[in-house]
């Protein structure tokens, strides 16, 4: 069973055993997050224990005060009052030193998880196929590292001690009762049980109310992201009124919600006070005629009655952060679900390991279709020597960038196999895999960071020789050295207005210092000027010396340099071989190659 | 108080604006908290006499003190109802509130605004730090007003038990002030640095995710890892300065009062047995102090919940506070019969934040686009085009010089028209999540099918009748994902059925093939025979498209003209259009 993972992200009504599998995921990754910290979980809880238990003495010192000092003290004695106001301002400095130390502890505990847990989505989201990235959305892969992370921080800075402080709390202050006044405990006992059914009944009632807030928020930030990411066209085609009154909709949408659960929250607090202020009439109801009788002594009939008041204390408390808690805990479950995805193109578990790859590549009975989908790549067979350089030709949809990310596996083939040197890719370790085949697509993504750094990120660590030789080869060194701060733009600051043809080459200057020994260009110039195209093209020469290369252009010019020509139609290959001959015959290409050369004049 | 509590205060103010309608109920609900805690402080007065009537042994005072303190406790608790009824949903509107004005300022400010702020930080701005205000408006502020209430009362009532037990608990409340003023100081600071660091993390989020394809080629994802793990342990670091400052206010709330429980439990007995004080008096003295507990120590919590929402508010209004340069104006012109006539007049351009000394981008240009003529712009990659595309419909402002249309400044007109006039199609095509039919109806809300189906075969993005659900199809981030090309297709549908006077085109047919830019070409030219047009373009295939040819080189237009005749007399326009193709025609010889 798969739930929150992308399959029914947003469904809301889920059957008990779809919530139990739900939670059970959810605990089982708590559980993983606290396993490495629970030494330091044992103390926090340990030094939690004593601190309350101290404080819960305090009532019972004032009994003590009352009962067995003040007799004394009527006398002209106060040696025993000394010893019991002592006895109360020790505990009163050893509860809050504790206090203290209980609180750094479990902040470092929750920050260490914490900790855990961020890099553990970020980690796993990265290593999931680019399959579920389509599928899930940027934006949802944004809200559950984002809003979702921050209400579990939310809850772990801020109100898990408290949830513990709390609980601990009245389970001593029970005790405490116990040992001082078993009936007056008794009556506490009775208490738990409308307790109990408000708990449950505010339980039942919020939990689905937060699965369906935590929905409605994460709408709310997909379509803000989309705004902001899209505002020069959202400008361009005046849809700000339109945007404002959808976004307006989501936000009432979300607010509706909001307001249900806290509506909640607003009759179960007041209920908890109710029935804490019963309590203390029933103790001292009770406790009263005991008095009256001489069983009970004064001071423990207000110990009780302190007992019986802070028993309920800490419940408002608690309940407000059992909102934080609820929505922790629908987060988690949301997180849990990214957590468990399994990539769909798996890390090789037994790796045959690859340094210098020759870049051959092979296609074995490959085929390739989506989950339930139509067939993308019919049954085909293919090699590519090594140093190769193929020009990959054909219509939008005809499949040459499936083609092409079979052979960087972005996905595996639905049957066959690919392989690099002889070596099935599923066989080959990712480190060595990305090291030797290195696609560049249309979409040259610049991270924020310097133009060096961005280069750099085709080898992390390369001299600032090594980037400007990279941009050198491109074509690119004239215009980043006319940038403000030539290689140390922040391309941030000026993100917008590098040109798209410029971040085509700053990514072809990345991909120039990867140095990989199979390249695969799918569209990867197509936003270059003429005169930044034909400089690539030369630095192409010798960038595709000694390796392997698969290029898809639909501009022709870029086919001149290849060996060899690949024609692709309806996910099949229909046309193979030199650009020379293909030109020279009748079929596709040398229609496509005639239509290209009429186009230029 | 002290300036930086007043700055506090003065911060929250300008929360007023957007509470204004809640406050009546806020306010209400501050007066149903105080209720509540006297209610809950007129209990031990109860204890009071019952206890003393208990100490003489009388039985009489018990049922209907016991039926009072019943009473009392309803009325607590109806009060608690009342309050929470009173605040919680005004929370939830002034939160939607500034959530949508928010996001209308957003969508207000110029794209340079855009280009400054990552999203990121716009996004924890409108999500977690709205969410802060709302409970801090509806738990934060009603409780601090009413616990400090409470608490100023009850240590009245402390005194009227006994002056010298009132007076510990009085000069014991100092130390808590002083406590509580430093602390204000250290958290403010730490608070502000974490949340701009989450922010700073949620932007490191956002890039790797938009990335995601770049950093999977490259092998990268351990490399960003390290990175994101970077931020994320710095953001740590400060989360622990922050429960450090904290934990250490916990010690005063706990320690303090404690120690003038015990303190006043000296002086309390030593009174008992002087006959100073009954035994009433002194259960009653110590139930009021327990009541009292629970507001005194919320105070930590509540006094760091009040400076993150002023942090909050701060950062909602570093962005409602953004001016925004590129307004509509007050007396806005209209075009009457609208022709297409485009001019640029020494138009004149550098970004905002670029260095001062560096030259400007565009430096005068000139250059007059009749109605109905297409103008085909040239030059090479960030010469500028782009930007010029962009400064046509006000997403940048022109530094000097003007830009008409028909003879009216575009600043004379209200963006609403001005954008209605013209119609651009970017570089990048992005397409919103909707259907295939509103995205490209975008610009043409009363269009008719007609108009869309002219539109689609215009842009050849016929393959959209073949989508799951034809023209229905959702698509965009939460819809089905296309490729560039019918993204790019669909783009200049909308553009195309937008029916503006003037297109603006920035390299509208790139991650086409071959064939199909060709049936796009042949389908333009129709509509570009009525429609001035502005078009960025690359090859020579695009040019064709137009009559004129503009050259845009070092910040002007050094050349105008066809085709034919700059590339009789340019030698810069030869460089930037043909030098491949000769290139390509001597390499042909060699195939």
């Amino acid at each position: 069973m798969s739930l929150y993972g992308t399959n029914d992200e947003e469904r809301t009504d889920l059957t008990k055993e779809e919530s139990r599998f739900v939670r059970a995921r959810s605990r089982r990754l708590l559980g993983s997050l606290l396993n490495p910290l629970k030494a330091r979980l044992v103390l926090a809880v340990f030094l939690g224990i004593v601190s309350t238990a101290i404080r819960v003495a305090g009532p019972a010192l004032i009994a003590l005060g009352i009962d067995w000092a003040l007799p004394r003290a009527v006398l002209g004695q106060y040696d025993y009052l000394w010893v019991v106001v002592i006895a109360y301002l020790s505990a009163a400095v050893a509860t809050s030193l504790l206090t203290y130390y209980f609180l750094m502890l479990s902040a470092r505990l929750a920050q260490t998880m914490l900790f855990d847990l961020r890099n553990r989505m970020f980690v796993h989201t990265q290593k999931l196929s680019v399959e579920f990235h389509e599928r899930y959305t940027a934006g949802r892969v944004i809200a559950r590292q984002t809003s979702d992370l921050e209400s579990i921080a939310e809850l772990l800075a801020g109100g898990l001690n408290e949830l513990v402080i709390g609980g601990l709390f009245m389970i001593l202050t029970a005790a405490a009762l116990l040992l001082l006044d078993p009936i007056s405990f008794l009556v506490l006992l009775g208490a738990l049980i409308p307790l109990a059914i408000l708990t449950r009944w505010f339980q039942i009632k919020t939990n689905r109310g937060y699965r369906k807030q935590r929905v409605a928020s994460a709408r709310l930030i997909q379509y803000f992201v989309e705004t902001m990411t899209g505002i020069r066209a959202v400008k361009a085609f005046r849809k700000e009124k339109q945007n404002e009154k959808h976004f307006g909709g989501l936000v009432e949408d979300y607010r509706k919600h909001n307001a249900h659960l806290i509506q909640l929250f607003g009759i179960y607090d007041p209920g908890l006070i109710m029935i804490g202020n019963l309590t203390v009439a029933a103790v001292l109801l009770v406790g009263g005629f005991r008095v009256l009788d001489g069983s009970l002594g004064i001071g423990v009939l207000t110990a009780a009655i302190l007992y019986a008041k802070r028993f309920f204390d800490p419940m408002e408390e608690i309940a407000i952060f059992y909102n934080s808690y609820q929505s922790a805990s629908s987060a988690l479950e949301k997180i849990s679900g990214v957590l468990e995805e399994e990539p769909s193109v798996p890390e090789a578990e037994n790796p045959t390991s690859v340094s210098q790859a020759q870049g051959n590549v092979r296609f074995d009975g490959v085929e390739f279709k989506y989950q339930s989908g139509p067939v993308v790549l019919k049954k085909f067979d293919l090699e590519i020597p090594a140093g190769q350089t193929i020009a990959l030709v054909g219509t939008t949809g005809a499949g040459k960038s499936t083609l092409a990310k079979l052979i960087s596996r972005f996905y595996d083939p639905s049957s066959g196999s690919v392989s690099l040197d002889g070596i099935d890719l599923r066989d080959i370790s990712n480190t060595d895999l990305r090291r030797e085949v290195v696609m560049v697509t249309q979409e040259a993504y610049l991270f924020s960071g310097t133009v060096a750094e961005n280069i750099q990120l085709g080898r992390p660590g390369a001299s600032m020789e090594d980037v400007v030789a990279a941009a050198k080869a491109v074509g690119a060194h004239e215009f980043i050295s006319a940038l403000p701060e030539g290689y140390d733009t922040d391309v941030n600051k000026r993100g917008g207005r590098v040109s798209a043809g410029q971040r085509q080459l700053i990514s072809f200057a990345r991909s120039f210092l990867a140095n990989p020994a199979v390249l695969i260009l799918d569209e990867a110039t197509s936003s270059l000027d003429i005169p930044s195209e034909r400089m690539v093209q030369r630095g192409l020469k010798t960038l595709l010396a000694g390796r392997t290369a698969v290029i898809i252009a639909h501009r022709l010019s870029t086919v001149a340099i290849a060996d060899r020509v690949l024609v692709m139609e309806h996910g099949e290959i229909i046309e193979d071989g030199s650009p020379l001959r293909l030109a020279e015959g009748d079929g596709k290409f040398a229609r496509l190659y005639r239509a290209w050369r009429d186009s230029l004049v | 108080m002290s300036t930086s509590n007043a700055g506090t205060i003065k911060t929250l103010l300008r929360l007023l604006p957007y509470a204004r309608k809640a406050l009546p109920r806020l306010i209400l609900g501050i007066f149903a908290a105080i209720g509540a805690h006297m209610f809950a402080l007129a209990i031990p007065q109860m204890l009071q006499d019952l206890v003393n009537s208990l100490v003489a042994g009388g039985i009489s005072a018990l049922y209907p003190a016991v039926g009072l303190i019943l009473l009392l406790g309803t009325l607590e608790a109806g009060f608690v109802l009342l309050r929470r009824w009173l605040v919680l949903t005004p929370g939830t509107f002034v939160e939607a509130s500034m959530r949508n004005s928010l996001y209308e300022k957003l969508q207000d400010l110029p794209v340079a605004f855009h280009d400054r702020w990552p999203s990121g930080q716009l996004l924890s701005r409108a999500v977690s730090d709205l969410g802060l205000l709302r409970r801090w408006l509806s738990f934060g502020l009603v409780l601090f007003t009413g616990n400090l209430i409470t608490i100023i009362v009850g240590l009245v009532i402390l005194f009227t038990f006994n002056f010298w037990l009132g007076l510990i608990f009085f000069v014991a409340t100092i130390p808590i002030w002083i406590a509580g003023f430093l602390f204000e100081g250290k958290y403010k600071t730490v608070a502000r640095l974490s949340q701009d660091q989450s922010g700073d993390l949620a932007t490191r989020v956002e890039e790797a995710v938009h990335g995601v394809r770049v950093l999977k080629s490259f092998g990268r994802g351990s490399f960003a890892a390290a990175q994101f793990s970077d931020d994320a342990s710095e953001l740590r670091s400060t989360e622990m300065r922050k429960a450090r400052t904290v934990a250490n206010i916990w010690l005063y709330l706990i320690l303090i009062p404690e120690v003038a429980v015990g303190l006043s439990m000296l002086a309390g007995v030593w009174l008992v047995a002087q006959g100073e004080v009954s035994v009433g008096t002194l259960v009653a003295f110590f139930a009021t102090a327990m009541v009292l507990r629970w507001p005194t120590e919320s105070l930590g919590f509540l006094l760091s919940f009040t400076l993150e929402a002023k942090t909050a508010t701060e950062r909602f209004f570093e962005v409602m506070d953004s001016v925004n340069e590129i307004n509509d104006p007050a007396d806005p012109k209209q075009v009457a019969e609208p022709r297409g006539l485009l001019e640029f007049e020494n138009v004149e351009f550098r970004y905002p934040d670029a260095a001062p000394d560096a030259p400007a981008l565009l430096r005068g240009v000139n250059l007059r686009i009749e109605p109905g003529e297409s103008v085909a712009l040239i030059g090479l990659t960030g010469c500028g085009k782009s930007t010029m595309t962009a400064l046509t419909t006000r997403l940048h402002e022109v530094t000097s010089g003007s830009i008409k249309i028909d003879g009216v400044d575009i600043r004379d007109l209200t963006r609403g028209e001005l954008r209605t006039l013209i119609a651009m199609a970017f570089e990048d095509a992005t397409l919103f999540s909707s259907s295939v039919r509103d995205n490209v109806l975008l610009g043409n809300p009363n269009g008719t099918d007609a108009d869309l189906t002219q539109a689609l075969e215009i842009a050849q993005a016929q393959f959209a009748y073949e989508l799951p659900q034809g023209l229905d199809t959702a698509i965009g981030e939460e819809g089905l994902s296309l490729s560039g090309g019918q993204r790019q297709r669909l783009a200049l549908a909308r553009a195309v059925a937008a029916k503006p006077k003037i297109l603006v085109l920035d390299d509208p047919l790139s991650a086409l093939d071959v064939d199909t830019e060709a049936l796009v070409e042949d389908a333009l030219r129709h509509v570009l025979k009525e429609t001035t047009a502005l078009i960025v373009a690359h090859r020579p295939s695009t040019v064709m498209l137009a009559d004129k040819v503009a050259l845009l080189e070092d910040g002007r237009i050094t050349a105008f003209g066809t085709h034919q005749e700059l590339l009789k007399t340019s030698a810069h326009y030869r460089y930037v259009i043909t030098s491949l193709d000769e290139e390509q025609r001597e390499r042909e010889v060699n195939i």
